[in-house]
């Protein structure tokens, strides 16, 4: 498998902003920090970026989804591309931009990628409260949300809620089994300094909290921020010399199911994802067993249950059970899960933070949540388009 | 109960009829005409046999809850508790609908049986489900 296209590309700098809820900077200033920061990371500078990509393309609709354009960064960063990518909402979820850069870096368009995800989504909360719920905007709805926000159905928990009382139901798992994915999230973010809510809960504080579309709470739910997370891909070749011991790429997966057109087959127990998981696995003689660290997308606390059966790293059914009281997935068990608080404790990163997190723990950054001798991460971002990274650096 | 007005889907070529069907009474799905699949959301050819060939048809309006929630968050103001469900009709295994179960949120159960009941806005008319009667359920 040495010719797969992913072996030939390495993640070699990693930049965050300052998390904001909300931020005092513009999100083109929150783009520049992060850039900036994942660019110096690799040793590079701006005049060594010859490719660019952002996930999701620019949208002034959405509540601040993807205020910053990959042409308006690549301008502000004074960065000359030879090769520009953007993606949308329909491929590898949000890994689509690091999926493009892999492949532009393997067929050698460019040799070092810039890629980024801004959010603003708490400055536009600011201007509308509903502004990040779907049909928010004014006139009548369509597409995916015409399926559901007749029926008052107008945030995205009212659908993963079905998933949860479905699951629930077929494995007789509980909310005192699914409430563990965000008090570890918690757990770790207390220890992560850029994570949005770094209070710690315990379980009892999550069956107190308020039901927001039953099974799934307060605590089940991510919670918007502003910010931007960037990261270098650069073509292995390139990547030896730099600053940071590379991050290899060892198998990407991705899927996309029929949830975004409304679309939903079986019985509301297991995510398309898993094809995705399917596909990273085939790439591979790794096998989950062999993974340290996990780093599994919370956008829902269900959608982690969902995800870390999806990857093989539980069987189905398996992932309550696996997650409950905590142990198996603290820093110190068997698979330390989210170890920067994920998304329901560290911010909306959108995806990005799991990819970032993964670095910080493979290049041996996490301080006080470092997971002993990470060397080999499970990434996955997505509910309609999913993508899945398994990232190694030994 | 009150409930704030609904938001209101854009008909198009594709779903126009299932939103209007309401207006005689009748719930109607499309279905291939070659193979006699029933498929929603509406699609431009049949998700079994790749043909293009669909009509929209009578279904029965009745189901079961597949899986369903009970939204306690106020999105809007005013918004009471309702819930949403996936609906499984009868016709088709995993044939499902999303809609809201109409009267005590607190009654609903996986798997009860549920016959359609509309609701009429504008020129909309949302299927909505309520729980069939013991008697003849």
């Amino acid at each position: 498998m040495a010719d797969l296209p992913e072996r030939r590309a390495c993640i070699t700098g990693i930049g965050q902003s300052k998390v904001g809820r909300p931020s005092s900077e513009t999100p083109i200033r929150l783009t520049m920090q992060a850039a900036r920061e994942a660019v110096a990371d690799a040793g590079l500078t701006m005049a060594d970026i010859d490719g660019i990509a952002n996930y999701p393309m620019k949208t002034t609709e959405g509540g601040g989804i993807s205020p910053v354009g990959v042409g308006e960064a690549m301008f502000a960063l004074g960065i000359d591309a030879t090769w520009i990518g953007s993606s949308t909402h329909e491929g590898p979820g949000h890994m689509g931009a690091i999926f493009q850069a892999v492949m532009a870096v393997a067929t050698g368009l460019c040799r070092h990628v810039l890629v980024f995800r801004s959010v603003a989504q708490a400055q536009a909360r600011l201007q509308a409260r509903g502004s990040t719920l779907l049909g928010g905007s004014r006139g009548r709805v369509e597409g995916n949300n015409a399926w559901t926000v007749p029926f008052h159905a107008i945030s995205p928990a009212n659908m993963w809620a079905l998933y949860a009382q479905a699951y629930f139901d077929r494995y007789g798992a509980s909310s005192e089994q699914l409430g563990w994915v965000a008090v570890n999230g918690r757990r770790n973010a207390a220890l992560n300094p850029n994570a949005i809510y770094r209070n710690p809960i315990t379980i009892d504080d999550y069956m107190a909290s308020r039901v927001i579309s039953s099974p799934l709470r307060l605590y089940d739910c991510d919670t918007h921020i502003d910010g931007c997370t960037a990261l270098v891909i650069s073509c292995a070749d390139a990547a030896m010399d730099l600053r940071n011991q590379p991050i290899r790429i060892e198998a990407m997966g991705m899927a996309l199911g029929g949830i975004g057109q409304g679309i939903h087959t079986g019985d509301f127990t297991a995510l398309p994802a898993g094809r995705a998981g399917d596909m990273l696995w085939s790439r591979t003689d790794l096998k989950p067993r062999d993974v340290d660290n996990a780093q599994i997308y919370d956008g829902f606390s269900i959608l982690t249950l969902l995800w870390l059966e999806a990857l093989q790293l539980c069987a189905p059914g398996e992932a309550a059970a696996f997650v409950e009281g905590g142990t198996r997935i603290a820093l110190d068990g068997e698979l330390p899960m989210n170890t920067g608080g994920g998304q329901l404790s560290g911010g909306r990163w959108h995806g990005f933070g799991h990819t970032h997190e993964a670095c910080v723990q493979l290049w041996g950054r996490g301080g006080a949540r470092q997971v002993a001798g990470a060397r080999l991460s499970a990434v996955c971002n997505g509910g309609y388009g999913y993508g899945a990274l398994l990232l190694r650096t030994d | 109960m009150t409930a704030p007005p609904r938001k209101l889907p854009v008909l198009d070529d594709l779903s126009g009829f299932f939103w209007t069907s309401g207006a005689d009474g009748v719930l109607r799905v499309q279905r291939c005409t070659a193979c006699g699949h029933w498929q929603h959301p509406p699609l431009p050819s049949c998700a079994q046999c790749h043909a293009d060939d669909l009509a929209p048809q009578p279904v029965s309006g009745r189901g079961r809850v597949k899986t369903f929630t009970i939204n306690r968050q106020a999105w809007t103001p005013g918004m009471a508790p309702f819930t949403f469900a996936a609906i499984e009709l009868d016709e088709q295994a995993e044939l499902y609908l999303f809609s809201n179960v109409t009267g005590d949120p607190e009654a609903v159960r996986t798997g009860m049986a549920v016959e359609v009941t509309f609701e009429q806005q504008d020129d909309v008319w949302l299927p909505l489900f309520r729980p069939v009667e013991a008697a003849h359920g």
